[in-house]
């Protein structure tokens, strides 16, 4: 019994912030510093200013989909690559190579924008997805990475040597029995990269100037009132709660995958 | 082996580094980029009704060099942030830019926006400060087009006549506040943002003083200076401002107005329009004046924008025409029936339709003509940061004022020395 | 046979290392060169800013005995510090309630991961709302703080929204952790007659400590590199709550990149003695896996 009201207090402690994003962007914007419990009257008068107007936030959602789609996509295809070698092959200076590529999540956002920006501009890639994509990788990667090794290594290890006897190559070995037994895993890292990208502010906000190509969580920071110095608390709750949506659906659905991907790299 | 190939590896990759890293923009844009052709016009979301209206008159009149919208940031930090970033990677993607009013020497000095011809503006029609916001070192840079200072609101059901000093304000408050539950006397911009510089200099010019002469060396170790930063410290001390007070920027100080927890409050216009809107708690009883000051009517801080064209942008002959289209005397009449946001046209603050509108803009215009603007620095970013590095402990009283002015009063010499 | 294995590593790995050579190892040279220049300082006779850049040796590194760097190397150490410890006592309790839960784990797990799911841009947004003068948690404590001014009370905000962020995530990992122990174990403890207390101490910890070791370590370096929950919630420029990353950007949006680069190679170097130094102590054995695995072939 009180192990559940304390489990009760978690939930609480967890959502609470959450509920209050949520009760605040179902204010009106008259009411919107009230501190009641509940939206009274409650009203969608902030959502449809969030997609109202020429805003275009739904383009802005779109721009989200599209960056942190695709980086997953090329992210998992680099990194299912590396984390079988680094998993299943026997060669020297495999630690070195897994401590390097865990190593590069250590370096700061901060540090690393300055030159690729210089970098960017030079090859003229700035307002581009690639712009966004490829930087956002260099987060996206280790991350993959790390939790595939730890997906690879509890594969049972005979599987190469049961298919090379049936006389598939390294390459059929690992594409035809390894790949699709490891499907799970690779999904769940899918999941978990997509998160990462999708959160991602400093690198969007950087490499892009042009409006119908910024990202969803960088158009929340920048709702405008209708004067000036007039920020609309409400429709920055209510555009808050829209990008976050996406994610809490993600993790209702496949929260027990989730799990067992946050878990497995730290896990043996 | 590998000996050979790490070697050439290194090297590719210094190479790559410094190809990377030199570049700097050449000072020749005469030539380049002077085409007709689409462009884009780079303003904040407040403005986007209005805007859009005076683009769609220019659109149908020019098919081929049609005007899209590109909606800024709302804060003024994001927006600078944003067009230096544009700048820096010589990115076409904005052409005719909004320039707050203090950026303009930091961008014609990096040569992030093209000198305009004399010829662009006739001074005669532009509030005289305007014009002086648009300039680096007497050439123009930029179009006035938006001015505006800080304004006193007050609640005309409670207070008969708007003070002229602080020392009035004080009384009235007196005699007021005790029968209203809950109410402070007077707010304004006070949070640690760029806000803080705006107040700061307004508190000491409506005391007598100027945060630098016209030389342009700082006068802050002065009487007048400490009787202007006392204003707000003791205002936070004795509770005339409330302690929250600190934490106000535009959104809170119009916050405490409309729910009635101040009588007086420094905001910009746009105020206006909020707080007698038919949905606001307080519509129909709140009046605008002029600042009070020490001795009398005090001296506002210059707001307002300018209009600037990238030095990148490919289609400046166009970016020129619609430059001078948008800021011309109908358009801007267009812009203001629309936008409450003070325009910098003379004439238009003597318009009987505009008057009817917005009843302020008498006291706005003396406000304006007696406003005086930021210092002007190529590193306004380091001066604007001094100033607030200064005052705001000042008024958490970590400092005395006496402290506070001297060490500002060192550190902006040395700023503005270069 | 052998031969042949090292190519094939040799070419699954390459894709990899090429992008982490793009986006993390030629900006870190770039950085460490451009640390050692100057750029666009002094105007010309017209008023414009020199072009060009200028070799000025260690010059930029000067900054770090200079008072904003100490005080934002100090406040990025006490977050760390404080927001780790916070959240390492806070997810382990909540990881031993939710394993005794025997209903509506479920809802607890998915509750406990909305935190983790919230974008950091959007949680910032979320507190600073939820901390304003006439915010509701002034509204439930009953009193007028003041949180986003300067002052200990900021940083209190900060470490507030972020522990609510990240104790669900170590909670989660450590969660995991316990429900690998086979009850077993704790029956025999039991018999025994160990307390509650003892049977946490001496069996639980030790056999959860290599999942909460990784998850501390990988909290750590986020908190390091601490940037836009302070910045959003608390707002830019204020001391209190300016951490290095925050610094760094600073300077880098007044054009100043030289120290800018210098202040972030110094974090580097900073996470890097953090990390060595965790790893030794708390022996986080990242590649234990691999090495056993060595071994046993």
């Amino acid at each position: 019994m009180r192990r559940t009201l304390t489990a009760g207090l978690i939930v609480v402690y967890c959502l609470a912030p959450f509920y209050w994003m949520v009760v605040s962007s179902l204010r009106r914007t008259v009411d919107i510093f009230s501190t009641t419990p509940w939206p009274s009257p409650p009203s969608l008068e902030n959502y449809a200013a969030v997609f109202g107007g020429h805003s275009d936030f739904g383009r802005a959602l779109l721009n989200s989909l599209i960056v942190s789609g695709v980086t997953t996509v090329l992210t998992l295809a680099v990194g299912v690559c590396c984390a079988y070698a680094l998993a299943r092959l026997t060669f020297r200076g495999k630690n070195l190579v897994l401590a390097l590529i865990i190593g590069t999540s250590m370096f700061p956002g901060a540090l690393l924008i300055v030159p690729l920006l210089k970098l960017f501009t030079e090859l003229g890639w700035i307002n581009t997805y690639h712009a966004m994509i490829v930087p956002s990788m260099s987060f996206a990667l280790p991350l993959a990475v790390w939790t595939l090794t730890a997906f690879f290594r509890q594969m049972p290890h005979e599987l190469e040597q049961a298919a090379t006897i049936d006389g598939c190559t390294r390459w059929g070995a690992f594409r035809r029995v390894i790949l699709p037994l490891a499907a799970p895993g690779v999904f769940t890292t899918a999941i978990l990269a997509f998160f990462a990208t999708w959160n991602e502010f400093m690198i969007a906000l950087t490499m892009i100037s042009k409006a119908d190509m910024q990202t969803a969580t960088i158009r929340v920071a920048q709702f405008g009132g209708a004067s000036d110095f007039d920020t609309p608390f409400g429709t920055q709750m209510a555009a808050g709660v829209v990008v976050t949506i996406p994610l809490v659906i993600l993790v209702l659905v496949f929260q027990k995958r989730i799990v067992a991907g946050l878990t497995s790299g730290a896990l043996k | 082996m590998t000996r050979p190939l790490m070697l050439t590896g290194a090297l590719t990759l210094a190479l790559a580094a410094t190809a990377a890293c030199g570049g700097g923009g050449g000072g020749d844009q005469t030539a380049a980029g002077d085409g007709r052709g689409p462009i884009t016009f780079t303003d904040t979301q407040s403005h986007e009704e209005a805007s859009r209206k005076v683009i769609d008159a220019w659109n149908a009149a020019h098919p081929d060099e049609k005007v899209t919208l590109d909606i800024q940031p709302k804060d003024a930090d994001s927006q600078r942030q944003r067009l230096i970033n544009n700048a820096q990677t010589k990115s076409d993607a904005m052409d005719v830019i909004m320039l707050d009013a203090v950026w303009t020497a930091e961008f014609a000095a990096n040569r992030w926006v093209d000198e305009l011809p004399a010829d662009t503006v006739k001074a005669d029609d532009l509030l005289a400060p305007t014009l002086e916001t648009a300039e680096y070192r007497g050439k123009l840079y930029a179009m006035p087009w938006l001015t505006g200072t800080g304004l006193l609101y007050y609640r005309k059901d409670l207070v008969d006549k708007a003070p002229t000093t602080w020392a009035e304000m004080k009384d009235t408050c007196d005699k007021v506040l005790p029968k209203q539950k809950g109410m402070s006397c007077y707010a304004g911009l006070l949070d640690k943002y760029e806000g803080l510089t705006v107040s700061f200099a307004e508190a000491v010019q409506s005391a007598g003083g100027t945060v630098l002469d016209d030389s342009g060396t700082p006068t802050l170790e002065t009487d007048v200076a400490k009787a202007g930063l006392n204003f707000l410290v003791d205002g936070l001390k004795s509770g005339l401002i409330p302690k929250e007070g600190i934490t106000f920027k535009e959104d809170e100080v119009k916050n405490a107005l409309q729910t009635g927890k101040v009588l007086f409050a420094r905001s910009w216009a746009s105020l206006y329009g909020t707080a007698n809107a038919p949905d606001s708690p307080v519509t129909g009883k709140v009046d605008v004046a002029p600042i009070p000051g020490l001795d009398g009517p005090g001296s506002g801080t210059l707001g307002g924008a300018n209009l600037a064209i990238s030095a990148f942008s490919k289609h400046k002959a166009t970016a020129r025409d619609f430059l001078a289209f948008f800021t011309a005397g109908e358009q801007m009449k267009t812009w203001a029936t629309i936008n409450s946001t003070p325009v910098a046209r003379t004439g238009l603050y003597d318009d009987q339709d505009l008057i009817a509108k917005y009843p302020y803009l008498p006291s706005l215009k003396e406000g304006v003509l007696k406003a005086k603007a930021r210092p002007v620095a190529v590193k306004y970013g380091d001066v604007t940061s001094a100033i607030q590095n200064a005052v705001y402990p000042a008024l958490t009283g970590e400092v005395t004022p006496d402290q506070a002015l001297s060490g500002l009063q060192q550190q902006l010499s040395g700023l503005l020395k270069q | 046979m052998r031969r042949g294995s090292r190519w094939f590593a040799a070419l699954m790995i390459s894709p990899t290392l090429l992008v982490l050579v793009l986006v993390v190892l030629y900006p870190l040279l770039a950085a460490a060169r451009e640390s050692m220049y100057v750029r666009g300082e002094g105007l010309d006779a017209d008023g414009f800013v020199v072009e060009g850049e200028r070799f000025v040796g260690v010059a930029n590194y000067a900054g770090l005995v200079g008072e904003r760097f100490v005080n934002a190397f100090a406040n990025t150490t006490v977050f760390t510090l404080a927001t780790v410890a916070v959240e390492t006592v806070l997810g382990v309790a909540m990881a031993l309630v939710m394993h005794g839960v025997l209903r509506g784990r479920g809802l607890v797990r998915a509750s406990i991961l909305i935190p983790w799911a919230v974008p950091t841009a959007i949680s910032g947004l979320m507190w600073r709302w939820v901390f304003q003068a006439d915010g509701v948690a002034n509204a439930i404590i009953g009193q007028k703080i003041l949180w986003t001014t300067e002052g200990v009370q900021a940083k209190l905000a900060v470490i507030i929204a972020d522990t609510w962020k990240t104790a669900p995530f170590i909670g989660l990992l450590v969660l995991a952790g316990l429900q690998i122990i086979p009850d077993m174990v704790y029956e025999a403890a039991k018999v025994d007659g160990a307390s509650a207390w003892q049977t946490f101490w001496r069996i639980t910890l030790p056999l959860v400590k290599p999942a909460l070791v990784v998850a501390v370590l990988f909290r750590i370096l986020q908190a390091l590199a601490m940037f836009d929950l302070p910045f959003v919630m608390i707002g830019r420029g204020k001391f209190s709550v300016e951490t290095l990353s925050a610094l760094i950007w600073d300077e880098a949006t007044q054009l100043r990149y030289g120290p800018a680069a210098a202040y972030g190679i110094v974090l580097i170097a900073y996470v890097s003695v953090i990390v060595f130094v965790f790893v030794r102590l708390l022996g986080a054995d990242l590649l234990a896996d691999a090495r056993s695995r060595k071994e046993r072939a």
